[in-house]
């Protein structure tokens, strides 16, 4: 995992506050990749993703006069990036209506239902390409509020206090969603893995 | 899952795996997990889970022509070669 807030300290922010080009194209270089793949996986949809790419960087180019550094660069950026998405999906939400509506976990624990034991099937199996569409289906079921607090904690490595930075929630809410989303991820790949591991054993009898 | 003992601990079971909890609630777990066989196979999996998906993250890159035009609306051009 890459963990770029640490190069928020190698910017010179006066020469940001100034819009300077170069300095800003360097910070465009650092942090673009990692915006990319949150907005990718938050809207599932590489056009859309491109569209919130480009409108963060347009906002941070033109907010960057009144960065009061109280935050760090990188927090900056990644919440600039997920208001992007998240006020996309609310505006694709209005405009379809879906029957697929993402089960609504927020308030619950997923109970576990699948319980199969599928952790030694093997590498070819578990990250075959069918299953990555599984890991990405799984992601686009979580409600918005969940995906966007487990692609910050576990596929982007912030931790618990920068997430909660970034969404302007509490630790505890942070750690909670997280629990949440996880729970309904897990659930979702053992219906898959399940069959699979069971069609393994089947094959092996 | 009916157990109560797993149902009360189910909300517990993320920070366990971050190794982000209590010594008390740990050695509660560790003291269920010992008996349940359900609940090893949920904390197992719910670790495998959170690995895939690390394992698979940096695959996620940006298309050359995503960044190209991303310097372009940028008016970044001469700094993005």
């Amino acid at each position: 995992m890459s963990n770029p807030q640490l190069a928020s300290d190698e910017f010179s922010l006066a020469a940001l506050r100034a819009r300077d080009k170069s300095e800003f194209a360097r910070l465009v270089e650092a942090y673009s990749g990692v915006i990319y793949r949150l907005v990718v996986k938050m809207l599932g949809n590489p056009q859309d993703a491109e569209d919130a790419l480009q409108e963060t960087f347009l906002k941070a180019f033109r907010g960057l006069p009144n960065f009061d550094g109280r935050s760090s660069l990188s927090t900056w950026l990644y919440r600039i990036a997920t208001n992007e998405a998240l006020m996309m999906l609310r505006k694709r939400k209005v405009q379809f209506v879906s029957i697929d509506e993402p089960l609504d976990t927020d308030e619950v624990e997923q109970e576990p239902l699948e319980i199969v034991d599928w952790c030694c099937l093997p590498e070819t199996e578990l990250l075959s390409a069918e299953a990555r569409r599984h890991l990405d289906q799984a992601i686009e079921s979580l409600s918005p509020n969940l995906r966007v607090v487990f692609l910050l904690r576990d596929i982007e490595g912030l931790s618990t206090q920068e997430t909660a930075q970034v969404l302007n929630l509490s630790e505890t809410a942070v750690k909670t969603r997280l629990s949440r989303a996880r729970l309904v991820l897990r659930e979702q790949l053992s219906g898959y893995y399940g069959n699979v591991a069971r069609r393994e054993a089947a094959q092996g009898d | 899952m009916d157990h109560e003992t797993c149902h009360h601990l189910l909300s517990s079971l993320s920070g366990y795996v971050d190794q982000d909890l209590g010594p008390e609630i740990c050695a509660e777990i560790e003291r269920h997990l010992a008996g349940c066989e359900n609940c090893r196979i949920v904390i197992d999996t719910l670790r495998k889970t959170i690995d895939l998906y690390q394992v698979t993250a940096p695959e996620t890159k940006m298309p050359d022509d995503v960044r190209q035009r991303l310097y372009a609306r940028l008016e970044l051009e001469d700094y993005g070669k």
